[in-house]
């Protein structure tokens, strides 16, 4: 097809970086309050009413939220095959580990509320705590060991090995700059479940989550700029070697990557991209003084504001990196070097033109068929709710 | 490379897709059904079309969860366990997938939640789009999967690229009308029709012989006996044509499904059963049928379909003209753009078969040392396990025709007999609520063990596919995972036979006034009642 031409192979690499930045963006905005909110049920419903209303407030959305997460992992394979199959394969463990929570979370949410019984709500509450927490942390460890470098390399065939046994392959993700990493995301997470909740619900079970996000907040701020000092002092950079063609064949080994330098080095080559982080810093002072202050739409708006700057900041950071490789950073994967063909590309991106508009088109609309507070009479009063 | 390692991938993969097709074909056909339901509940405003909506999308509910939640594994899936596959098809297959969330998933997974929560949100009308836009995404959803698979069996469209060492998608297009995934569609999701149909049908069955809910019950028969019956004429006849498409796309697989030992002279003879015996090439005591199969897989009398031997001895040339490629192919990787012209040549020129080449990674590490033993051996390794496909092909078959006599049977008694089902096939229809099921996981597994030994036929195979994981990696995850499933298995069917036993809630009396005033009307209008009020 001569159409694929229209567009060149560099920018449609830069296009889908950027689209893969909104998937990801996309994913903490909708799937992280339904995250959130599960790892809050627990504690912000003390009774069985008050946990199904929170349950309630996620429980018409979750699904269509998740879709994110499933898309992501999609679109990375149609339009990054090197990242999906290197990443994945390498962090396979920790990936089952978050399918694990991931399945027993839509299993949950419907389950749940199915039987009278006591003991099996309050076992679901646990998996749907486990459901948002581990996922929120897991994401957040994952990123934190991208910006350290994963420990793997390619073969000439690009095949992929990844260093360590079983045992070193999980355990080893545990760095303690990952595990920040963790705390960054957990908390950012916790912070936009309360915000959420914030909105949609209303008396004891609202007052407990604004307290809680309050904290969530907080403490997100805090590893997020603890994280980024360390970044620019204990935790050491890649950077390509030479010119690197960036219509190139989409094979790593054909580029030279050197460790050494900083990370933050980027901020001074193009300094625009402070932006991110800021936005990061002034999203979560908002989201906390608004939940403070029981503002509701508003918070919500900055929350998404924090999370948006904070995952752009690191993209932004690594940019043109997204797997650097630890081991042999020869390997490494970059934006010039390990996307799809121009083909594909120009037809994944047609396609994500028509949907995506259309999607958020009628994700809105059931959003606003959805919209106002979920109160316990209506939990008790109709038979459509879990 | 450690076969082990290949194996229990395979296990994991079979296993967890297998587990996923349990829920998808009756999310595929319920949500149709459902839908139609509904519909006929706007157009006629009766009470008793909006409790069976209810009912059977509650039903709907419980299965759609463990199908969404099921599908989850099956994305990351290719990365986690098929590294290499994704890398070396990811151009072509990831598409399809990526465009599966945007299409489709999103749109079933975004409304799903209104069907259930929005009932008392918006109009009659709005909510029966809702249900329509449900079914739509489910089943474009399987539309875009199956491109995937089809590619997997059919790989057109693409082309083998040295300096990325991949394949790369040189036309979306031919990816996109494969003949062979779009038979495979739609014998799919009919499949998934019949699988819904055969359910509502026994457990609409179930009820009359208990008594319960015998108006609702009857209804829910009728339709779904009327969707049944073109649902398993289409499985039948796009079954046919997969095998059609077969005959010139995947020999191998067609001649192994038949037992076909050896090349016939055209019209060749159809197996109906008889025991495969691969030591011996030949199958014992076979029941055989003159011309058939010449009928069925080349719509000819002439033409003839190759046998299991000569297609071992042409994967012998092809492995052969395999390792020119190959050669040609390391020579390009390390000159790279310094290669001399006559070498790309020949690499271009036998780069189809490049796969083939690949066969022999299993014996050796260089396939350009591999001996005449081992490059027979790996033409010998192109042949499928033929016994158990002979036999889950005849099964599927044959429950496949059992299923359009007994929607014939209900459809007939539906609307000629007045819905007065007789009490012997209502326990028949309880009986084979699983059987469309079998027939279902026989079906992938003919498609898929029928590929082996490739993953994507004549492309990569299925050795060289697979992650560089270790034995305790796999043995973690499969122990995980038959924990998990077997847990949600039951506690699904728990809270599906739970749901079952409770039934519909019936409005008797909303559902009498409304008979009232309709037969009031009709008494006032002369015969002619308005539907609508």
């Amino acid at each position: 097809m001569i159409l694929s031409e229209l567009i060149d192979l560099d920018i449609l690499r830069v296009i889908w970086w950027v689209l893969l930045g909104v998937l990801l963006i996309g994913f903490a905005l909708t799937d992280g309050f339904d995250m959130g909110v599960g790892a809050l049920l627990p504690f912000v419903g003390k009774s069985d009413v008050e946990r199904r209303v929170v349950i309630n407030t996620i429980g018409p959305v979750w699904e269509g939220n998740q879709v994110w997460f499933i898309l992501g992992g999609g679109a990375i394979f149609a339009a990054w095959p090197p990242l999906y199959a290197v990443s994945f394969s390498g962090f396979y463990l920790a990936m089952f580990t978050v399918l694990a929570a991931l399945i027993l979370r839509p299993v949950g949410f419907k389950y749940r509320s199915k039987r009278d019984s006591a003991a099996w709500r309050n076992g679901w509450d646990w998996a749907l705590f486990v459901g948002g927490a581990v996922p929120a942390l897991l994401f957040g460890v994952a990123v934190g060991n991208v910006l350290l470098g994963v420990p793997f390399h390619l073969s000439d065939d690009l095949m992929s090995f990844y260093d360590g046994n079983f045992f070193t392959k999980f355990v080893g993700l545990l760095r303690p700059f990952a595990l920040l990493s963790g705390v960054v995301s957990l908390s950012m997470l916790l912070m936009h479940g309360a915000a959420w909740l914030t909105l949609k619900t209303e008396g004891p079970v609202q007052i407990r989550a604004r307290t809680i996000g309050t904290y969530a907040g907080i403490v997100a701020a805090v590893t997020y700029a603890l994280a980024g000092v360390w970044l620019a002092f204990g935790v050491e950079g890649f950077h390509m070697v030479g010119e690197v063609p960036a219509n190139g064949p989409s094979n790593p080994l054909y580029n030279e990557v050197a460790r050494g330098g900083s990370w933050l080095a980027a901020y001074s080559l193009r300094p625009w991209i402070v932006i991110a982080p800021i936005m990061g810093f002034v999203g979560i002072a908002m989201a906390v003084m608004g939940l403070r202050a029981g503002r509701e739409v508003s918070t919500l708006l900055w929350s998404k504001l924090a999370i948006t700057g904070i995952i752009s900041s690191v993209g932004l950071t690594m940019f043109p990196f997204i797997l650097p490789s630890i081991v042999d950073p020869n390997s490494s994967l970059s934006v010039w070097d390990s996307s799809s063909s121009q083909q594909t590309l120009f037809v994944m991106l047609v396609m994500a033109v028509i949907f995506v508009p259309i999607i958020l088109a009628y994700t809105a609309w059931v959003y606003k068929v959805l919209w106002g507070k979920v109160t316990e009479e209506e939990i008790t009063g109709s038979g459509h709710s879990y | 490379m450690h076969i082990d390692v290949v194996e229990l991938s395979r296990l994991q993969f079979a296993m967890t897709a297998m587990y996923h097709f349990l829920f998808v074909p009756l999310t595929l056909g319920l949500s149709i059904l459902v839908a139609i339901m509904e519909t006929v509940y706007v157009m006629t405003n009766r009470p008793i079309w909006r409790q069976m909506t209810k009912f059977w999308g509650s039903l709907f509910g419980i299965n759609f969860v463990l199908g969404v939640a099921t599908g989850i594994t099956m994305e990351f899936q290719f990365g986690m366990n098929w590294s290499y596959y994704s890398h070396y098809v990811g151009d072509i297959f990831g598409a399809p997938l990526a465009i599966e969330g945007l299409m489709a998933f999103f749109l079933e997974a975004t409304f799903v939640g209104l069907f259930f929560f929005g009932w008392d949100r918006m109009s009659k009308v709005a909510h029966m789009v809702v249900t329509w836009l449900v079914a739509l995404g489910s089943n474009l959803s399987a539309l875009w999967i199956l491109i995937a698979n089809g590619w997997m069996q059919n790989p057109v469209g693409a082309q083998f690229n040295p300096d990325t060492m991949r394949m790369e998608m040189t036309s979306f297009f031919d990816v996109l009308f494969n003949e062979v995934a779009q038979a495979k569609f739609v014998h799919t999701v009919s499949a998934g029709y019949v699988t819904a149909s055969v359910f509502v049908m026994g457990v609409a069955a179930w009820y009359i012989l208990k008594g319960r809910h015998i108006e609702l019950a009857r209804r829910s028969i009728t339709v779904a006996s009327a969707f049944g019956l073109a649902a398993s004429l289409s499985v039948v006849v796009l079954g046919d044509e997969s095998g059609y498409s077969a005959s010139h796309t995947q020999k191998m697989k067609l001649a192994s499904l038949e037992a076909m030992w050896d090349t016939e002279e055209a019209p060749a003879k159809f197996t109906l059963i008889g025991i495969p015996d691969r030591e011996a090439r030949e199958t014992h005591y076979a029941v055989e049928i003159p011309w058939v199969m010449g009928l069925i897989g080349t719509r000819s009398l002439t033409q003839e379909i190759p046998g299991i031997n000569d297609l071992v001895l042409q994967a012998q040339d092809k492995i052969r003209s395999g390792l020119i490629a190959y050669d040609a192919l390391m020579t390009i990787r390390t000159e790279r753009a310094n290669t001399p012209p006559e070498v790309r040549a020949a690499f271009e020129e036998h780069s189809a078969d490049l796969g083939f080449a690949f066969l022999l990674k299993r014996y050796v590490d260089d396939p350009r040392s591999a001996t005449d033993a081992q490059i027979a051996m790996a033409a010998d390794d192109t042949v499928p396990g033929v016994g158990p496909l002979f036999w889950a092909f005849r099964i599927m078959v044959g429950l496949g025709f059992s299923f359009i006599a007994v929607m014939i049977y209900f459809a007939v008694t539906a609307n000629l007999r007045g819905m007065r089902f007789p009490r012997w096939a209502l326990r028949l229809a309880v009986i084979i609520i699983p059987f469309p099921w079998i027939a279902a996981e026989l079906g992938w597994f003919v498609a898929e063990f029928g590929r082996q030994p490739w993953t994507v036929d004549g492309v990569l195979p299925t050795v060289l596919s697979a992650s560089r994981l270790s034995v305790a990696d796999l043995l973690i995850t499969l122990a995980g995972f038959v924990t998990l499933y077997t847990i949600l298995f039951i506690i699904e069917m728990g809270l599906m036979i739970k749901y079952i036993r409770k039934g519909p809630i019936e409005d008797v009396e909303e559902t009498e006034i409304w008979m009232a005033r309709h037969e009031d009307r009709l008494k006032n209008n002369g015969g002619l009642a308005e539907p609508a009020e």
